[in-house]
C-alpha cells in the first residue's frame, strides 16, 4: 500500500455536505424501494442492492466533474445515482418499462447514460474495468482532462482483465482511478478465501501505481482518498488504486441463501452505517437540526414515491421495438 | 483510359488495408490503431499493414500494444463510447479467443442494452486462416463465432480493392465491426482505386457469371472457385462466383438470385464445417428457393479437425480448387 502523492481535495462546504447525505438516502430508499418491488412481483430477473456502500458512491462522485466518467457493476443503482442518474428513468428500467433509460432492453444490470457520463452498470464481474481504462485512453488521446472511475467488487480482483488493464493504465499513465468496493464478499465467498493479500491495495504496486485503502463506511474518508486519486489522473499521472472497505448488508441479490456469514458479523457492520455517520456528524456541527434531517428523509421518499409512479404509469415496451437498436 | 482507370493503381491486398488506414487517420482525428507490434516490429504490424503509419501519424495513433488481447478489445471499447474511433488489431484470429468477453459481451451488446443510446464504432482487425503451416493455433477461420452474436458485422474481403473499400466502410460504421483478413491474401495483388474509395458493407460481388452452379467462397475459396471455374470451361460447366465480402450483414439476395438462375448451390469455406457460415448460407437458400434448387446443396469447408501442421495434412483439410470441381462436375450429372 503507498500513499497517493496529490493534494486532498478541497473540504465539502455544509451545502454539499448535506447534498451528499441527501444522495446516500436516495440510494438506500431506491433499493429498499427495488427490494419491494420485486418482492411484490412487479420487477423481474434479480436486484443487486448497493444498501450499506453508499459511502463509496457518494464520497467518490463528490469528487468528480460533469464531464468525468464511470464504470459500474451489476450492483450499480448507487454510482448511477450519484453520478446524475435519474431515478424516475432508473425505476422505469428496472420495471422494464419503455420509458426506461434502456427502453426495456437492459434491466438494472444495463442501466446507463452514455450523455451524462455513465458508461453503464454490468452484467459481467470485471467488465467495466477494460471500457474505463479505454475511455481514459479517448481523453488523453483528444486531450481532455477528464478522468474515468471504474467500479468494482473484491471479486472482481481476480479477474485477467484487472491485471491487463492496469498494466495498460500504468504504462501509458492514463487518467484511471479504480476504485475497488470490498464489500467483504463475492457472492459466499469471502475475500480472504480467494485474494491471496489481505489488502487488495498492494495489488497496485505490481503495476506501478499507487494504491490506498479507506474506511468505505466514512463518506468523508472515501471523498478524501478518491479525490486525491481523481486529481493524481487528472494532473496526468496515471492510474490510482482506491480500496474502501465497506459491506453489503443485504444479500449478493434477492435470493440469496446468506448461508455464509453470521448474524452478529452483520450487526457489527450496521453499527457503522455510513449515512447515521454523517447524519451525526452534520447534527453534531449544526449544520442540519433533527427535524430537516426528517423532512429530507421524507422527501427522498416522495421523490422515490414519484420515481415508482412514473415508472409504473409507462407502457410497456411494444414488442415490435424488439429488432430496434442491434445496430445503429 | 477513363479518368476511373488513372486513379487505379495495382496494389497488394496488404497495401490496400495500410492505405485504407492511413487515409481514415488523415480524414478523422478520432481514429487510432492499437495492437501488439503495429508500430515498430518491421516499421509496422507482422503483415506490414499498418507499416509507416507511426512514423505519419506518431506513436499516440498507432500503439504498440502489451500482449494482452482482452484489455485490447475492452480497451477499444471503452474508447469508442468515449468518442474515439478504435481500429484494434489481434495479431491472429485465434487470439481473439482471449478477448471474447468485451467483443461479445459488451462491444456486440452496448447498444441494445442501453436502448439505442450508445454506439461503439470500433473495428476489431485480425488475419485468419491456413495454408501457411502455422497449425492449429494459427490457422482457424472463426468468422462464424461472431457471426452468430447480434450486434456485431463481421467483413470478409478476398480482393485488394475490396480490403480498402471495406475497410474505410468499417471504420465509418457506427457499430462494432469484426474485419477478418485471410493471411495468404496478403501479397495478392490487384487494382485499387486511389483516394476516397469506399465498399458498402452488405453488397455481394458476382466474381465470375455462369449458367450451372452457383459457388459461394469467402477469402481463399473465392480464389479457388475461380480457379475451378477455369477448369471447368473447357467441360462446358459454368460456375457462376458469388462473394458475400460481408457475411453479417449478408446480402443473401444476390445469392437468391443466383441459385434461382443455376438452380445448384456450393457453398466453400475455410472455417470448420460444423456450424459454420456454410450451414446459414444453405438453410436460407432451402428455406427461400427450395424450389428453385435441383440439386441439394453442397458444403466443402474446413474439416472438422484442429487444423494440422504438416503440408499433406493441411491441404487435405482444406477445400481445394479440384473438390469444387469434382462437387460441381456431380452436380452437374
Amino acid at each position: 500500500m503507498s500513499t497517493i502523492q496529490s493534494a486532498a481535495p478541497p473540504e465539502l462546504s455544509p451545502a454539499r455536505l448535506v447534498d451528499v447525505l441527501r444522495m446516500m438516502l436516495r440510494m438506500r430508499e431506491f433499493d429498499q424501494r427495488a427490494l419491494e418491488l420485486y418482492r411484490e412481483g412487479v420487477m423481474r430477473g434479480t436486484t443487486h442492492p448497493y444498501i450499506g456502500m453508499e459511502a463509496v458512491a457518494a464520497g467518490v462522485c463528490a469528487a468528480l466533474r460533469p464531464g468525468d466518467r464511470i464504470t459500474s457493476t451489476h450492483r450499480g443503482h448507487g454510482h448511477c445515482l450519484a453520478k446524475g442518474g435519474d431515478p424516475r428513468l432508473m425505476m422505469a428500467e428496472l420495471l422494464g418499462r419503455a420509458a426506461g433509460y434502456c427502453k426495456g432492453k437492459g434491466g438494472s444490470m444495463h442501466i446507463a447514460d452514455v450523455e451524462a457520463g455513465i458508461l453503464g452498470a454490468n452484467g459481467i464481474v470485471g467488465g467495466g474495468m477494460g471500457l474505463a481504462t479505454g475511455a481514459a485512453l479517448a481523453s488523453q488521446l483528444a486531450g481532455r482532462d477528464d478522468v474515468a472511475v471504474c467500479f468494482f467488487g473484491d471479486g472482481a480482483l481476480n479477474q485477467g482483465i484487472f491485471h491487463e488493464a492496469a498494466n495498460l493504465a500504468a504504462i501509458w499513465r492514463l487518467p484511471v482511478v479504480y476504485v475497488c468496493e470490498n464489500n467483504q464478499y463475492a457472492m459466499s465467498a469471502r475475500a480472504d478465501r480467494f485474494t491471496s493479500v489481505p489488502d487488495p491495495a498492494v495489488r497496485a504496486g505490481a503495476y506501478g501505481f499507487p494504491g490506498t485503502t479507506c474506511d468505505g463506511m466514512d463518506v468523508l474518508a472515501v471523498y478524501a482518498a478518491a479525490g486525491r486519486a481523481i486529481a493524481r489522473a487528472r494532473a496526468g499521472q496515471g492510474p490510482s488504486l482506491v480500496v474502501c472497505t465497506t459491506y453489503r448488508y443485504l444479500g449478493h441479490h434477492v435470493g440469496d441463501p446468506l448461508n455464509y456469514r453470521d448474524k452478529a458479523e452483520v450487526e457489527a457492520w450496521r453499527t457503522k452505517d455510513p449515512i447515521e455517520r454523517l447524519r451525526g456528524q452534520l447534527l453534531e456541527r449544526r449544520v442540519l437540526t433533527a427535524a430537516e434531517t426528517e423532512a429530507m428523509q421524507a422527501d427522498v421518499a416522495a421523490e422515490i414515491d414519484e420515481a415508482v409512479a412514473f415508472a409504473k404509469a409507462s407502457p410497456e415496451p411494444d414488442p415490435r421495438t424488439l429488432a430496434e437498436d442491434v445496430y445503429a | 483510359m477513363s479518368a476511373v482507370e488513372t486513379h487505379t493503381r495495382v496494389l497488394t491486398y496488404s497495401e490496400a488495408l495500410n492505405e485504407a488506414l492511413r487515409e481514415e487517420m488523415r480524414r478523422d482525428a478520432r481514429v487510432f490503431v492499437m495492437g501488439e507490434d503495429v508500430a515498430v516490429w518491421g516499421g509496422g504490424g507482422v503483415f506490414g499493414v499498418t507499416k509507416g503509419l507511426v512514423e505519419e501519424f506518431g506513436p499516440e495513433r498507432v500503439r504498440d500494444t502489451p500482449i494482452s488481447e482482452e484489455a485490447i478489445a475492452a480497451l477499444a471499447v471503452g474508447a469508442a463510447m468515449a468518442g474515439a474511433r478504435p481500429v484494434a488489431e489481434f495479431m491472429y484470429a485465434d487470439f481473439m479467443t482471449l478477448a471474447m468477453e468485451p467483443i461479445v459481451n459488451q462491444a456486440a451488446k452496448i447498444r441494445y442494452m442501453f436502448g439505442g443510446k450508445a454506439r461503439v464504432p470500433v473495428v476489431f482487425r485480425a488475419q485468419e486462416g491456413a495454408g501457411r503451416g502455422n497449425a492449429a493455433q494459427h490457422s482457424q477461420s472463426l468468422e462464424a463465432w461472431f457471426c452468430h452474436i447480434p450486434g456485431l458485422k463481421v467483413v470478409t474481403p478476398s480482393t485488394p480493392a475490396d480490403a480498402k473499400g471495406l475497410l474505410v466502410s468499417a471504420i465509418r460504421d457506427d457499430n462494432p465491426v469484426v474485419f477478418l483478413e485471410h493471411k495468404l491474401l496478403y501479397n495478392t495483388k490487384g487494382p485499387v482505386p486511389a483516394g476516397e474509395h469506399t465498399v458498402p458493407l452488405g453488397v455481394a460481388a458476382c466474381r465470375r457469371e455462369g449458367r450451372h452452379v452457383t459457388v459461394v467462397g469467402i477469402h481463399t475459396t473465392v480464389l479457388k472457385a475461380l480457379e475451378a471455374a477455369d477448369r471447368l470451361a473447357a467441360e462446358g460447366i459454368e460456375l457462376e462466383v458469388i462473394d458475400p465480402r460481408t457475411l453479417v450483414p449478408l446480402d443473401l439476395a444476390a445469392i437468391l438470385a443466383s441459385v434461382r438462375k443455376t438452380g445448384r448451390l456450393i457453398v466453400t469455406h475455410e472455417a470448420y464445417e460444423r456450424c459454420g457460415i456454410g450451414a446459414e448460407i444453405i438453410a436460407q437458400v432451402v428455406a427461400d428457393a427450395f424450389d428453385a434448387l435441383d440439386a441439394p446443396p453442397v458444403r466443402l469447408c474446413g474439416a472438422n479437425v484442429p487444423v494440422p501442421y504438416a503440408a499433406s495434412l493441411e491441404a487435405a483439410a482444406l477445400p481445394q480448387a479440384d473438390d469444387i470441381a469434382a462437387a460441381a462436375r456431380q452436380l452437374m450429372a
